[in-house]
C-alpha cells in the first residue's frame, strides 16, 4: 500500500490492468463438497486466488477451557501455503494470519445458530492454495459455503469481497498490483438477508465519499457473490439426482 | 422422525433462503425473519400442514430422549462407560443403567473398550447432557455381525416409509438388522446374505435422493440372490 508507482492501473477508458472495468469482479468460481474426509468443504477460485475450506463439527471443544456452556464456538484456522506467493512464504502462523482466522471466525459466528450446540466446537480450516490479494474474501466466502455443505444450522450464507482505491480511482475486488501500489483496500462481508455487514476492514486512506461509494460497490457485489455460492450449494445435490433420472 | 408429505418436487434449499412469505408458521431448520420463513440449514423444503421446514441432507446427528443408538465405549471410569453414539457430546453410560449388577470399579468386567452395545437415549438435557440406559428390553451388548455407519439423515430412508425398506431387507436377506437412529446399523446372518444385506445399506446411502429406492433395492437383492425370493416365500406361508 505504498500508494505511489509510476504504473497505469486505470487507463483513460476507466479499463483496468487486466482488462476490468471498474465495478467488475474477477471471475469466480465455487465448488462444494470437495473434500471425503471433512463434514463440509468448498474450493473457490476468484481470478488467481485458490482457496480451500474444510469444515469439522460440531465436536466436542479441546482444549477444555475454550468450551462456552451457552453455545458453540466457532474456530478457525487460516494458512497460507508456503507456495501460495512468489516469494515462498514461511509457513507456520503469524500475526497476520492469526488476525484473518480471528475475523472469520467472528464473522462466522454472526451466522452460525451457536446456541443450539452447547459447549461444542465447529472447526473451520482455510488453505490458501495461491494468493492474488483478497485471499481474507475468498477464505471467508469459502468457509460459508462449506458450513452450509456441512449441514450446520446457520441463518444465512456469507458473501465477501473487496473494494478499494487504486490511482486514485474506486475499484472492486483489488488484485495484485492494485492492493499493492492502490491507496486503500477495504474487505467486506455482509449477510444477504439484511445487509448486515459481518466483516469490515480498511488498510489505507479514502475520503468519504469514496468510502460511501466503495461500500456501496461491495455490497452489490457480494449479491452476486451469494447467488454463485448458493448456486454451487444446489449443484452439488441436483447433479446426482439428474444421473438417477437417466 | 418428519412426515413426508406425498412427493412432490424436492426442492433443495440452502440457508437463509425464503421459504415462505405468505404466513406459514416455521417449521423444523426453520426461522422468521421480516414476516418471512427461512431456512436454516441446508436440505429438502418441506411443508407440513401451515408449517414449513427443511428436512436436512447432512448434518451431525443430535439424540433426543427415547432414540434407539448404537454406540461403542471408547472410555471406562469406575462407575461408568464413555459411549460414542456418533453425537457431538459424549454419553456416558452410568452403572446404574446396565442389567448387571456392577461393583465399583469393576466397570470393566462387564464392558471393555471397542464393545458395541445398543443403547437407548434416557434423557437430553438443556446443556446437551446426554444419559444413556440398556435397561429395557432388547437393550444389550452386541457380538458378532457387522456394523455399517450411514449419515443419520439417511436413516429414514434405509427404515422407509412405516419400516416397508427394512423389513424388506430383512425378508429378503434374512438377516437381523438393527437401525439405531445414530446411522449406526447392525447387520447379522450368514456370510453371504450378510455381504448383500451390508452392499444394499450402502446403496441405499449413495441413492438416498432417488425415489422408489424399496424397488431398486429390491431388484439389486434379486440379482445378488437369486434364492432370496424362497425366503420370502418361506415367510408368508408359516
Amino acid at each position: 500500500m505504498s500508494g505511489h508507482t509510476d504504473m497505469v492501473l486505470v487507463d483513460e477508458n476507466g479499463m483496468r490492468i487486466d482488462g476490468r472495468t471498474e465495478e467488475q469482479h474477477r471471475p469466480i468460481k465455487i465448488e462444494a463438497g470437495v473434500l471425503n474426509n471433512a463434514d463440509g468443504s468448498a474450493y473457490v477460485e476468484i481470478g488467481k486466488n485458490k482457496v480451500l475450506a474444510a469444515v469439522y463439527g460440531p465436536r466436542e471443544c479441546h482444549p477444555r477451557h475454550l468450551q462456552n456452556p451457552q453455545k458453540a464456538i466457532v474456530q478457525c484456522k487460516y494458512n497460507m501455503q508456503a507456495f501460495s506467493v512468489s516469494d515462498r512464504k514461511r509457513p507456520g502462523p503469524d500475526r497476520r494470519s492469526i488476525e484473518i482466522s480471528k475475523i472469520i471466525s467472528e464473522a462466522l459466528e454472526r451466522v452460525v445458530l451457536t446456541e443450539l450446540y452447547p459447549r461444542a466446537s465447529i472447526d473451520v480450516y482455510i488453505e490458501i492454495l495461491q494468493a492474488n490479494a483478497g485471499t481474507r474474501c475468498a477464505g471467508l466466502t469459502a468457509a460459508s459455503v462449506a458450513l452450509a455443505d456441512a449441514g450446520i444450522p446457520m441463518r444465512d450464507i456469507v458473501p465477501a469481497i473487496a473494494a478499494g482505491k487504486a490511482d486514485g480511482h474506486v475499484l472492486l475486488d483489488l488484485n495484485k498490483e492494485e492492493d499493492n501500489y492502490g491507496q486503500a483496500d477495504v474487505p467486506i462481508a455482509i449477510m444477504p438477508s439484511t445487509d448486515e455487514i459481518v466483516l469490515l476492514q480498511m488498510d489505507g486512506n479514502m475520503t468519504r465519499e469514496e468510502f460511501d461509494h466503495a461500500i456501496e460497490l461491495a455490497v452489490n457485489a457480494c449479491h452476486e457473490v451469494h447467488d454463485l455460492q448458493v448456486d454451487a450449494l444446489k449443484r452439488r445435490y441436483s447433479k446426482p439426482a439428474q444421473e438417477e433420472s437417466e | 422422525m418428519e412426515r413426508r408429505n406425498a412427493r412432490q418436487t424436492r426442492e433443495i434449499v440452502v440457508p437463509g433462503e425464503v421459504l415462505d412469505g405468505t404466513g406459514m408458521k416455521p417449521g423444523e431448520n426453520a426461522y422468521v425473519l421480516d414476516g418471512k420463513v427461512r431456512a436454516s440449514v441446508m436440505g429438502v423444503r418441506n411443508v407440513f400442514q401451515n408449517t414449513v421446514g427443511v428436512i436436512p441432507l447432512r448434518g451431525c446427528y443430535m439424540p433426543t430422549s427415547g432414540d434407539t443408538v448404537i454406540g461403542v465405549i471408547v472410555d471406562i471410569g469406575p462407575s461408568n462407560w464413555l459411549v460414542d453414539i456418533g453425537a457431538p457430546y459424549p454419553a456416558p453410560l452410568h452403572v446404574n443403567e446396565v442389567p448387571w449388577k456392577v461393583e465399583f470399579g469393576d466397570t470393566s468386567r462387564y464392558l471393555s473398550m471397542g464393545n458395541v452395545v445398543l443403547l437407548k437415549v434416557l434423557s437430553v438435557d438443556e446443556s446437551k447432557k446426554i444419559q444413556v440406559t440398556m435397561k429395557d428390553s432388547g437393550l444389550r451388548k452386541i457380538e458378532g455381525g457387522r456394523l455399517v455407519k450411514i449419515p443419520h439423515s439417511k436413516v429414514s430412508r434405509v427404515i422407509g416409509k412405516s419400516g416397508s425398506m427394512i423389513s424388506m431387507l430383512k425378508n429378503m436377506t434374512d438377516c437381523r438388522i438393527t437401525v439405531g437412529q445414530n446411522g449406526m446399523i447392525w447387520i447379522d446372518g450368514d456370510d453371504e446374505n450378510a455381504d448383500v444385506a451390508v452392499m444394499a445399506v450402502k446403496m441405499i446411502e449413495a441413492k438416498a435422493q432417488a425415489g422408489n429406492l424399496t424397488d431398486r433395492v429390491k431388484e439389486f437383492i434379486e440379482s445378488k440372490l437369486p434364492q432370496s425370493e424362497e425366503y420370502d416365500e418361506d415367510e408368508g406361508e408359516e
